[in-house]
């Protein structure tokens, strides 16, 4: 088990021909990944090649999930079509039994993503992870499911999940759970726009479910109130430890810290605040990502899970 | 992206939104010129800098550094009044409690016809991050820092939001106009600025319109005395017309040039500099180095496409701070292999006359390869594995006297 993805959910790839889509999707067919096809408007009917596996390509999503049965679609098109491509990708499968819309994308406007989260959001059965993240690997025993751009070497399948809202600090963390010996049920970069799709209480929500999982570690960043939000939420229903960063305690007001969303408004949105929310509700915090690790661990004893 | 008010209520004017008369200067002899051509006997003499604070504002003089003028907006009553206060603005370095202590120098000015307030408000336009959606509120404690209000009277704040898809509700506008006490002409007047601002909010790809105050006169019309309008920089590629509007003189040179060269940089006060990938990292490398006693000098993310050269720039434009004693190097490998970076760092290094410790953690793609490149190498460095090993001796390195 693992949440979202799976070694058999199938993967499409929009923007298949361009060059991240070529680039990132070869690496994702090498983790073992079921890349299915991909879209490209114009280029239908051709094939790709990626590493000796010939990938067909389709005009739109509609026909490209209704001729493979894919349930994943991950964006690689440039920020000016990625609103396009996001409701594309929900209408599809929302006429074809739902499925996962994982957006890598960077620099989409505001606006265009408020009116894609919407579209989203009529329909039940259809997701949105990101924008502007690195998106969601569930490790396997031999490869795994990758959908995005993070390298996969660094993961091995085991029982933490992950959920952060930077890319690099996700690897961090990743590695800090090697470091002491444990492996990932799944780990989601949520992205670090001021609107997004899944947010952190969705992917605690799924984890708390997840049989395989037994603790979650979640790294924030400064700006808006959603670490705080995802506290509470972590107070009142999450039986799982919560190991929680939050990246900016030394970030000055008011500048944007190269994500979008990262910067603290009219004093709010703070990493102080948002530490304070996080002891207020009982998750373990690590003041310095090199000690995830170490605080995990702590954790997993005293949840009785780890011997030391 | 920010615009002066000037330029912001050109805008309002063009989608039909009340200001009153006004016309743009940039001398003491143009302000004469305007104050005569608008024919108001009571004017308005403003400072035009993006941040804001300017009424309580303080002016000096660039050179000598002694005070001209309290008031970066004055209320003129005559020519003399004009001729005096955009004497003691043009030119001169207006301190407010947003532009910190070294405070923008005023180049432009607005000189605007009074008109006579009956009441002041407050309305803005923004993005909800929690709601996913455009937010508008409003207060009908104008003329007031909109936080003071939210803090002491958040009774006296009121919100509607617009459906991402079908924009504002007219039963939503109606009842946030009477929630403000508004009523007959004024009400019809402020339902009207509220479709007008929702359009420009959306054409122009606004992150922010705000209005403090906005006012209802004693005739009773709705005026938006102030203006401050800010864009939404992913919108940049649909809106080619923000180039004119642009004050380059209002941003950070080196953070536009830093920019220019796919860095995302930020100054900060500093003495170790910081070169990460990521900006998630880049954060958490500055808050570790505080962890253990330094302080960091600067934001930096090389982000995912970083080369040689944007890795040389970078180094460069650390280097450019004075401050910076030392540097802290954080790679975490993903496509960005690190024994390219730690190629980059040698050449940068040997390029700039690197003299200032330097510390480089690696870890992800080719971390060891990287590590071996720079160990093998002439130039003085220390590798390190963790973040907190780097910070710690990073800090440990130019001394720890922070």
């Amino acid at each position: 088990m693992a949440i979202w993805i799976n070694d058999d959910s199938k993967i499409l790839i929009q923007g298949i021909t361009g060059k991240q889509g070529t680039f990132h999707g070869t690496r994702m067919i090498r983790y073992n990944t079921n890349v299915v096809g991909g879209v490209t408007p114009g280029k239908g009917g051709q094939m790709v090649d990626l590493e000796g596996i010939e990938v067909p390509v389709f005009n739109n999503m509609g026909e490209a999930v209704s001729k493979t049965g894919a349930n994943v679609t991950v964006i690689y098109v440039p920020a000016r079509f990625a609103a396009g491509a996001i409701h594309e990708a929900a209408e599809a499968f929302n006429e074809n039994g739902g499925g996962l819309i994982v957006c890598i994308t960077e620099g989409i406007p505001t606006l265009d993503m408020i009116r894609a989260v919407a579209k989203v959001n009529e329909f039940d059965g259809v997701r949105l992870i990101g924008p502007n993240c690195p998106g969601i690997i569930s490790p396997g025993l031999d490869g795994g499911c990758k959908v995005g751009i993070m390298p996969a070497f660094i993961h091995k399948k085991g029982r933490i999940g992950i959920v952060s809202k930077s890319g690099t600090l996700t690897y961090e963390a990743v590695a800090q759970t090697m470091s002491v010996d444990e492996g990932q049920t799944t780990c989601v970069g949520i992205g670090g726009d001021p609107i997004s799709g899944t947010g952190f209480i969705d992917c605690l929500q799924a984890f708390e479910n997840d049989r395989e999982t037994v603790a979650v570690v979640m790294i924030g960043e400064i700006g808006g109130s959603a670490e705080e939000e995802a506290a509470e939420w972590v107070a009142d229903n999450m039986s799982k430890p919560v190991i929680g960063f939050v990246a900016g305690s030394t970030a000055p007001p008011g500048k944007r810290m190269g994500h979008a969303g990262a910067i603290i408004s009219g004093g709010k949105g703070t990493a102080a605040e948002k530490f304070a929310a996080f002891e207020r509700a009982g998750i373990y915090v690590a003041r310095d990502p090199s000690e995830i690790g170490q605080v995990l661990v702590r954790a997993l004893v005293e949840a009785g899970l780890r011997e030391s | 992206m920010n615009i002066h008010e000037y330029q912001a209520k050109e805008m309002f004017r063009e989608f039909g939104v009340r200001v009153p008369e006004g016309i743009h200067c940039k001398s003491v002899s143009e302000a004469l010129a305007a104050y005569d051509s608008l024919g108001s006997r009571i004017v308005a003499v403003k400072s035009q800098i993006h941040a804001g604070g300017r009424g309580k504002g303080t002016l000096y003089d660039p050179e000598t550094g002694i005070e001209v003028m309290k008031g970066g907006v004055k209320i003129a009553f005559s020519r003399e009044d004009v001729e005096e206060f955009s004497k003691n603005i043009c030119g001169n370095r207006l301190v407010t409690k947003q532009t910190g202590p070294n405070g923008k120098i005023v180049s432009n000015m607005y000189v605007e016809s009074g008109c006579d307030i009956d009441h002041e408000f407050y309305l803005a336009i923004l993005v909800d991050r929690d709601e996913k959606s455009v937010l508008v509120m409003a207060s009908t404690e104008g003329g007031m820092d909109i936080e003071e209000v939210a803090e002491n009277t958040p009774e006296a704040i009121h919100k509607i939001w617009a459906d991402p898809l079908n924009g504002l509700d007219r039963n939503d506008c109606l009842s946030l106009s009477r929630s403000l006490g508004l009523s007959g002409d004024s009400a019809s007047q402020m339902m009207e600025m509220l479709e007008s601002l929702y359009s420009m909010f959306i054409d122009k790809d606004c992150s922010m319109i705000e209005i403090n105050p906005l006012v209802r006169t004693k005739t009773g019309s709705m005026v938006a005395l102030d203006a401050k309008v800010g864009f939404d920089e992913n919108a940049h590629f649909r809106h080619p017309w923000r180039a004119g509007v642009r004050d380059l003189s209002e941003e950070e040179d080196v953070e536009i040039r830093a920019n220019d060269l796919g860095l995302s940089y930020v100054k900060l006060d500093g003495n170790i500099g910081c070169l990460v990938n990521g900006a998630g990292l880049a954060m958490a490398s500055m808050d570790v180095i505080k962890l253990y006693g330094g302080e960091p000098a600067n934001f930096l993310d090389i982000g995912g496409g970083a080369t040689k050269e944007s890795i040389t720039a970078a180094f460069r434009i650390i280097l450019e701070d004075e401050n910076v004693e030392g540097i802290l190097v954080n790679i975490f490998g993903g496509i960005i292999r690190c024994d390219m970076v730690a190629n980059s760092v040698i050449e940068a290094s040997k390029e700039i006359g690197l003299e200032v410790p330097l510390v480089v953690r690696f870890s992800g793609t080719n971390h060891k390869e990287g590590k071996a490149v720079l160990d093998e190498s002439d130039i003085s460095v220390h590798t390190v594995s963790t973040l907190s090993e780097g910070a710690r001796r990073i800090v440990d390195s130019i001394g720890g006297d922070n």
